[in-house]
């Protein structure tokens, strides 16, 4: 019995027909292929990626130089130094991240009591000269400007969990 | 006294009778949580924060105001204790604002650490909280009043320790307000120590503000270096920077407390006019160069002066803040190159008694015998400007009952009663003390001499009255300030207070200027003696003589000569004329980068090691704290390379520490020099001058080139601004009223500001130094005419 099932399936090409179908079963479902860069992969909206200081709605910074993301930061990537402010406010005069030593761990935004320092999800970026490592807080204030409306989404959809 | 036995913890403690129960749990390292006790100033009880469940009592009660009986039990941890503790702590943040991230105190905040051991994570009370209008109390210390907890103990401060009742609480309960009495600033010389006491935020250092974590900065030992107690400090850094300075305890010395000026003067550290490279000048230009270049082109200058003019022609003067290792190198260099022209005593004007000091002038008793006194004569000395802490210890003696008395030219505004005082113009001080030692005569032996001297002398009733303090007194002391140590006549003030204390029995002490003055002694910058008292074949001349000869060479180190010196105008004349100045600076003084040929940067305090001797005769090394500026370099490692270009034997020493070792070496095998001897005038100072004197002193924070670089210090209204201070009589004689201008003439000219200040003596006016608008006066007459 054993030889004439073998037989047959040899004779008919069994294994290579299975093999095919598995071929065309994907032939012709939809593609998982996405065209990078135009199309991306959906994000956690609790994804830690470029950093960014955030401002309120009035345009006012939010970050008061209370140095908790900089005493929390276990790779010593930021560095902050503050004065008081025209205004005798509290802030800061520089406020730098070092994107060569932060391991993305999100510390820093964790211990923010101000949700000011946030690591959005912007995944891709690249330096083309020295320096450009280290973020300044013009930077990052920039990319908080650029990407506050999505930052503020994901904080809304997280803000259950916090 | 017996001790008894208490039990906290179940732990036996053994305590002195009559001490409270949170003594006695510190003392045995049990820790009891508290806001208001501070184991220096009075009880007030008023936060309950240290309420402990006492056996047999029927409610739980504060340790700081229960005081020790024999056979106590006291449960810290009990449950009473715990729930009375944690219920305090839960009404005190009920007002307290959640601000810590903006708060200068977060991190170091007592009622932070406090709230994570007693607090609860979350609050019940949802009402709103109160707010408090903040104070401005000056450019030292900053107020957010919402954040007060009520402790008082600014207030117990301000009263018991800096004797200014200036903050005081008004309103009752939640309404209570802690504020200034008057709207203005906090004029105390003590006034920052209020930022240390404060648990919370609510005062906190305003040079400070905002700049740092308490978590950021590293703490090193340091010496302070404005007065002559040597306060014993910490200074916080980061990233190489001074950031703050605070008290380091010294219960013998500054206790917990620190003057503002060894506060604030760190600001100065960074100012902008650092000098970092060496510099020469050539043809009228300033080029900076390295260090051997510049070391040569001194050592080629000092040789073609010394062989020209002779080493005679060169003398040193060096600040009286610079270290003993400082002092040593630069006798040492200057004694090599064969001239004794070293001296450190910039403000003084008469060296008549030099030979007859012991091995320093100094006090004859430690700080916490000072505080023990049962009379304190100060003499031309306003000791809370000059010597902040030891103000505090008169004050101290005044408040255990101490007859305090005062002879002074300007009347002062001590902070504790006078038993009797004398003000009167400077010419009339030796008259007022030969008065108080003939009345002493009365009664006690005199030398024949002194008799014979004080044959004319007129006993006043004031006389009188100090001579029976200082006799009836257990223990007293003189107290020479720096108005009588600059006197144009001081030598014959200090043989008259010798002869006091010969004859009264007691005890003499000489407040001097800057930090080290007694290691100067000790190390030989003084014209007259070698190091470790060692005599010498022929005596230099004195700082003040060195600028009156207008010698050919000068070596300055760290003195700003028309600010430092007694005669400003003198000094400038001599250093114009001069060959050859080489100055040893940690600043671009304007007025040493216009007259000095060649600058050699050194460093201030905060980046040298270094030794200071105080006025009790301590010495204290302070290491350095942070790396140099620039090409900034210790003082004693550039003077050690300048006896290396001169080849004088001896100067290879690898560190500070050596040297140090050599100089102690000399003093332990030297022979210790003979007291205070009474040795007699020629004669009196003829009192009627008949023409209008000056009175000057150095104010609190223009005393040193680094102090007057302190912005905030200059900011505050404490020291007297510049400007010609006059009695309203006087003022009327001149034709002159308050806000006139007035053209001054004293060999030199000047133009101030009039104050009426019914301090000042008639017949005489009173015109600060250290500023540059009264830097030209010389000595002697003065003539005031209003500015037309």
């Amino acid at each position: 019995m054993k030889w004439i099932k073998g037989f047959f399936k040899t004779f008919f090409l069994w294994e290579l027909l299975v093999g095919l179908s598995l071929t065309g079963r994907y032939f012709f479902s939809k593609k998982i292929t996405i065209q990078y860069p135009e199309e991306k992969t959906p994000l956690s909206n609790r994804f830690r990626g470029l950093h960014a200081l955030r401002r309120y709605p009035n345009g006012e910074e939010r970050c008061i130089a209370c140095k908790l993301c900089e005493a929390v930061c276990p790779a010593l990537a930021i560095t902050i130094e503050a004065e008081p402010r025209e205004d005798g406010s509290r802030r800061t005069t520089r406020y730098e991240i070092d994107l060569f030593k932060c391991i993305y761990c999100g510390f820093c935004e964790e211990s923010c009591p101000v949700d000011s320092i946030v690591e959005t999800n912007v995944a891709d970026y690249h330096f083309e000269n020295r320096g450009e490592n280290i973020m300044t807080k013009e930077k990052l204030l920039a990319i908080g400007d650029r990407y506050e409306e999505q930052i503020a989404k994901d904080r809304e959809l997280d803000a259950k969990y916090r | 006294m017996d001790k008894i036995d208490i039990e906290i913890d179940g732990k036996m403690v053994q305590v002195d009778p009559g001490s409270m129960i949170i003594e006695a749990a510190d003392e045995a390292g049990i820790v009891i949580p508290r806001f208001c006790y501070h184991k220096k100033l009075s009880i007030a009880a008023n936060c309950r924060m240290c309420l402990v469940d006492v056996e047999k009592a029927r409610k739980p009660l504060p340790a700081c105001a229960t005081p020790v009986t024999s056979g106590m039990i006291v449960r810290t941890k009990s449950q009473l204790a715990r729930e009375a503790q944690k219920s305090v702590m839960e009404f005190l943040l009920i007002n307290h604002p959640l601000d810590c991230p903006i708060c200068d105190q977060g991190g170091e905040c007592e009622l932070q650490d406090v709230a994570m051991g007693y607090g609860d994570d979350v609050s019940r009370f949802t009402e709103g909280k109160r707010s408090v209008k903040d104070k401005d109390i000056g450019p030292l210390v900053s107020t957010d009043m919402t954040r007060c907890i009520h402790c008082t103990r600014c207030i117990r401060f301000g009263e018991e320790v800096a004797g200014l009742r200036e903050l005081g609480a008004t309103g009752r309960g939640e309404h209570m307000e802690v504020g200034t009495y008057v709207a203005k600033s906090v004029k105390s010389e003590l006034s920052g120590n209020i930022i240390d006491l404060c648990p919370v935020g609510a005062l906190t250092s305003k040079p400070f503000r905002f700049s740092a974590r308490a978590w950021e900065l590293q703490q090193r030992n340091s010496i302070a270096v404005h007065d002559c107690v040597g306060s014993n400090t910490q200074l916080h850094i980061r990233r190489n920077e001074v950031m703050r300075v605070v008290p380091q305890e010294n219960e013998a010395i500054n206790e917990t407390w620190l003057s503002d000026r060894d506060r604030f003067s760190y600001v100065g550290l960074n100012s902008d006019d650092r000098l970092t490279q060496p510099m020469i000048r050539q043809k009228d230009q300033w080029i900076e160069v390295d260090w051997p270049t510049a070391f040569v082109a001194m050592k080629d200058a000092l040789t073609a002066c010394i062989e020209q003019h002779g080493p005679e022609q060169v003398a040193a003067i060096a600040s009286p803040n610079s270290t003993v290792e400082e002092f040593y190198l630069l006798q040492k260099v200057l004694r090599g190159l064969g001239s004794n022209n070293v001296d450190h005593r910039l403000r003084q004007k008469n060296f008549d008694d030099q030979d007859e000091v012991g091995a320093y002038p100094g006090l004859e008793c430690n700080l916490s015998e000072l505080a023990h006194m049962d009379s304190i004569l100060l003499l031309g000395s306003n000791i809370h400007h000059e010597q902040p802490i030891l103000g505090h210890r008169v004050r101290k003696a005044a408040r255990r009952g101490a007859q305090v008395l005062a002879l002074n030219p300007l009347k002062f505004n001590y902070h504790f009663p006078l038993a009797a005082e004398s003000v009167v113009p400077p010419a009339e001080l030796c008259d007022r003390l030969a008065g108080i030692a003939k009345a002493l005569m009365e009664t006690q032996q005199a030398p024949e001499d002194a008799k014979k001297l004080l044959a004319n002398t007129v006993v006043s009733e004031t006389d009188k009255v100090m001579a029976q303090h200082l006799l009836q007194a257990e223990r007293a002391i003189i107290l020479l300030g720096t108005l009588a140590q600059h006197h144009s006549h001081a030598a014959t003030i200090r043989r008259l207070s010798r002869l006091i204390c010969q004859m009264a029995n007691v005890d003499l002490g000489w407040l001097t200027d800057g930090a080290n003055a007694q290691g100067a002694w000790l190390a030989g910058a003084i014209p007259h003696r070698g190091p470790a008292n060692s005599s010498l074949t022929a005596q230099g001349v004195t700082a003040h003589d060195a600028f009156e000869k207008a010698l050919k060479a000068y070596v300055l180190m760290n003195v700003e000569p028309n600010l430092d010196c007694a005669d400003g105008r003198q000094a400038r004349h001599a250093l114009t004329s001069a060959d050859m100045v080489i100055a040893l600076s940690t600043f671009k003084d304007p007025l040493l980068m216009e007259m000095a040929h060649i600058l050699l940067p050194i460093t201030p305090y905060s980046e040298t090691a270094g030794t200071y001797v105080n006025v009790m005769g301590e010495w204290q090394t302070a290491r350095a704290v942070v790396t140099p500026q620039g090409e900034a370099r210790p003082g004693w490692k550039v003077l050690r390379v300048m006896g290396n270009m001169f080849n004088l034997p001896g100067f290879e020493y690898t560190s500070q520490s050596s040297v140090l070792a050599e100089l102690k070496e000399q003093l332990d095998n030297a022979s210790s020099s003979g007291g205070l001897q009474w040795v007699c005038p020629e004669s009196l100072p003829n009192a009627d001058k008949g023409y209008l004197e000056r009175i000057t002193q150095w104010p609190l924070y223009r005393v040193d080139p680094l102090v007057r670089r302190s912005q905030p210090l200059q900011e505050t209204t404490l020291q007297d601004a510049v400007g010609i201070y006059m009695h309203s009589d006087q003022a009327a004689k001149l034709n002159l009223k308050a806000g006139d201008v007035a053209h001054i003439e004293q060999q030199g000219t000047a133009t101030l500001n009039v104050f009426i200040d019914e301090r000042v003596p008639l017949g005489s006016v009173y015109v600060p130094a250290g500023y540059l608008e009264t830097a030209d006066l010389s000595g002697g007459s003065i003539v005031v005419r209003r500015d037309k």
